[in-house]
């Protein structure tokens, strides 16, 4: 299969990418790991006359602790995850969520930011950054600006991105101690799309009481969700086998499945009751230090 | 549309030609260099026959443009024999009858050789873990992993490349 002709441009600095992205206007689409543009494009699903890739860019591939955040930057790649230092020793839930993005060879080139920035319900990060309460920094023509996770997701391959700004990096608060999280995704075989997933974030005190918790549900809605309710109904609890469950059923109450051919909508709805108990199980063992 | 001047180390070897933006790299390979070791399985980024690797790493040649390329070091299956001696992991596919159509025997040799780089000493679920973007419908994968262990042997043994 072969895309349709564009003219292609490949800049050397995110200024000159944010002033081809002004200049060309809102056909023109950013390729950065390609795993989801390009089977697009051959597929004709997308028709982009201009892409600018931002791949000869230097200094984007970071994935870094600083200044109280974990930053991904806009040119790292999944398999940059699995092998860093950081992500294995601290970051679980990342660990969980990129090993099974994919295959091991579309993780080689396909980045964490496009699996965000592409919108896509399906995808995996949205639910762990939705959990992690991560926020995202977006470069336009006006220099820089930080979206929080909840507002950037806006509908089915939609987000808060303008036509003119690019997604530079993901920022994620690093976790209090006795933090804990996990993905859970349920696939008919790898390299497909969740039938479901859910993504749990927990932080507790010394007392073992819930202080925060943040529910990501994916590939059950129209976009990437957020489980408020499950998540308010945590805050101030501790965490026995009674409160998982509920907040488990709390979680399915909040996903809006559709049948399809991964599943009719109650399996779906049921597989988020299930895995986000096995999540919120994982995730309190990992706050205690287990694996 | 306008063409674009590239210039790509394949198998040692410098190649420079003038490609459209939206060839791909697999296309390239094939066509341009004539280089047919390299297959086309589903061409939809599923079954890992196009595997080639890319300044060290093993990506799927269908999902990325020959432009993308330019200026970086590719290695194809043309290029895993050396001075007329098999790599370690050929001989392991021939020793262990790790194939039988050998449709996607390429790309299981690409990711395998990018794979060893990183893992001398692989375990079986390591292995198929690592192999989980190549699809075979012959094998069963079995004599795949055994081919993949009989090379990690050989080159930790044989300190060979």
């Amino acid at each position: 299969m072969i895309p349709r002709g564009f003219e292609y441009f490949a800049p050397h600095t995110l200024d000159e990418a944010v002033s081809l992205l002004g200049k060309l206007g809102q056909e023109a689409k950013i390729l950065s790991g390609g795993q989801s543009l390009i089977p697009m494009m051959k597929l004709r699903l997308a028709t982009p006359p201009y892409i600018i890739d931002i791949n000869r860019i230097p200094n984007l591939n970071y994935v870094s602790e600083s200044n109280g955040f974990l930053r991904i930057g806009a040119l790292a790649r999944e398999s940059d995850l699995e092998v860093s230092p950081t992500i294995i020793s601290r970051y679980p839930i990342l660990m969980d969520t990129t090993s099974v993005i994919a295959d091991p060879l579309v993780r080689n080139q396909a980045t964490v930011c496009g699996n965000l920035a592409h919108g896509d319900p399906a995808n995996d990060h949205p639910a762990t950054m939705l959990a992690l309460g991560a926020s995202l920094i977006a470069v336009g023509p006006g220099g820089a600006r930080e979206i929080p996770i909840e507002g950037f997701f806006t509908g089915l391959f939609t987000t808060a991105l303008q036509p003119d700004e690019i997604l530079k990096e993901i920022k994620i608060p690093i976790p209090a101690p006795s933090s804990g999280g996990a993905y859970l995704k349920l696939e008919r075989k790898v390299g497909d799309y969740a039938t479901a997933g859910v993504a749990v974030q927990i932080s507790l005190n010394g007392a073992g009481v819930c202080q925060r918790a943040g529910i990501g549900l994916t590939n059950v809605g129209f976009s990437p969700l957020k489980a408020k309710n499950a998540e308010a109904f945590l805050a101030g609890k501790t965490l026995d086998d009674a409160t998982i469950k509920q907040a488990a059923e709390l979680a399915a109450g909040e996903a809006q499945p559709i049948d399809d051919i991964r599943g009719p909508a109650e399996y779906k709805r049921d597989l988020v009751r299930v895995l986000t108990a096995r999540a919120l199980n994982r995730a309190f063992k990992r706050s205690k230090g287990g694996a | 549309m306008a063409k674009i001047g590239i210039k790509v180390r394949v198998n040692g070897i410098e190649r420079a030609a003038e490609v459209e933006p939206r060839l791909l790299l697999v296309h390239f390979l094939r066509e341009n260099l004539r280089l047919t070791g390299t297959h086309i399985g589903c061409d939809t980024s599923h079954c890992g026959a196009c595997t080639v690797v890319l300044d060290g790493r093993a990506i799927k040649s269908c999902t990325i443009f020959a432009v993308q390329a330019d200026g970086r070091e590719i290695l194809t299956v043309e290029g895993l024999e050396q001075d007329g001696k098999l790599h370690a992991l050929q001989e392991g596919f021939f020793q262990e009858h790790g194939l039988q159509c050998g449709y996607c025997t390429p790309g299981m040799l690409m990711t395998g050789y990018a794979f060893l780089k990183s893992n001398s000493n692989p375990t079986e679920d390591e292995i198929r873990h690592a192999i989980s973007g190549n699809l075979c419908r012959c094998t069963g994968y079995v004599n795949i992993v055994k081919a993949y262990q009989h090379a990690a042997a050989k080159l930790r043994d044989g300190g060979e490349r």
